[in-house]
């Protein structure tokens, strides 16, 4: 209990992967708090390399690490400029009025 | 040792309780701080744990370039109107958040069995190809291998983020009607022809204005 290991860092990580996948799923306010859920699941995945990295002591991981960083930005980006298209041609983003598609 | 997991507990309580009130928050701002608090406390973690460049890239990448353009889009957009609908559903009543707990809670329970269950490979720590060293520091030991092991993937990575700049720009770009600027083309191809206009005056007669 009092030293961290591998497993403490492994249980956050699950942690804040399951709540930005709950943030997904119940989520009927708007588009942006689904990006910004997937941006906290991102984080989980970043948290898992780097706890690996360091306890196995390999390097590799914090590189991956900063690639992930890299899409993740590329992925917001490109996400918040569709919203705001979208905002702009039917001045709304709540996620159940989004239904052009009929899903 | 104590102080490291006082600390540590610490921070990742933050960080749990920041992500909970992330996606909780009526207020999508208020989302948006939450989730700054969040990415401070993991990379308070992960200069704990001695990563301490990724660390501050943390800090630098989300907090000073992704979060604010959250807050911008936010502000942007009409979502203040949108307070007090909090999960709520007009279309299915509500029968949505059960089956969402439901699967959210399987994926938790998967993911812990995984982490309750693994072992390392037998031969895993021959097997590993970059060693951190204790002699140089995290940031140089990490650019020795960016630049040179990984610089094919540095530079996709450069690209990744030039076509994404690209497609925001095509994307929110719009021609407005009726909007006046400068023309540099027309501006520099002008003449002293069509600029000047030379007249013959007569003399003595004074400035006869036709009426």
């Amino acid at each position: 209990m009092l030293s961290i290991g591998l497993g403490h860092y492994l249980t956050l990580a699950a942690i804040i992967f399951t709540i930005g996948v709950v943030g997904i799923f119940l989520n009927r306010k708007n588009v942006i708090v689904i990006l910004m859920s997937i941006e906290l699941i991102l984080l989980a995945v970043n948290i898992n390399l780097v706890a690996f990295s360091i306890f196995i002591n390999d390097l590799s991981g914090q590189i991956f690490t900063l690639f992930i960083l890299t899409v993740a930005a590329a992925e917001a980006a490109i996400g918040l400029a569709i919203i705001v298209v979208y905002f702009r041609n039917s001045d709304t983003i709540r996620v159940e009025e989004i239904k052009n598609l009929k899903g | 040792m104590i102080a490291h997991s006082v600390f540590f507990y610490i921070f990742s309580l933050i960080a749990i309780i920041s992500a909970v009130m992330v996606t909780v928050s009526k207020n999508t701002v208020h989302s948006v701080f939450f989730l700054i608090l969040d990415f401070i406390s993991i990379s308070c973690l992960f200069i704990m744990i001695g990563a301490e460049f990724l660390g501050m890239i943390m800090l630098i990448v989300y907090v000073g370039a992704v979060a604010v353009l959250f807050l911008f889009v936010v502000m942007m957009l009409n979502v203040a109107e949108q307070k007090g609908q909090w999960f709520s559903s007009r279309w299915d009543g509500g029968t949505h958040i059960p089956v969402g707990l439901l699967v959210s809670l399987i994926i938790f329970f998967e993911l812990i069995i995984v982490i309750g269950g693994w072992k390392y490979k037998p031969d895993l720590l021959n097997s590993l190809s970059i060693n951190i060293s204790t002699e140089v520091t995290n940031t140089r030991s990490i650019g020795n291998v960016l630049y040179t092991d990984y610089i094919l993937l540095f530079q996709i990575s450069g690209m990744i983020l030039l076509v994404a700049m690209i497609g925001a720009i095509v994307l929110t770009y719009r021609e407005r009607a009726g909007v006046k600027r400068q023309s540099y083309v027309k501006q520099i191809s002008r003449e002293r022809d069509e600029g000047v206009d030379l007249v013959e005056a007569e003399k003595n007669k004074g400035v006869k204005i036709d009426a």
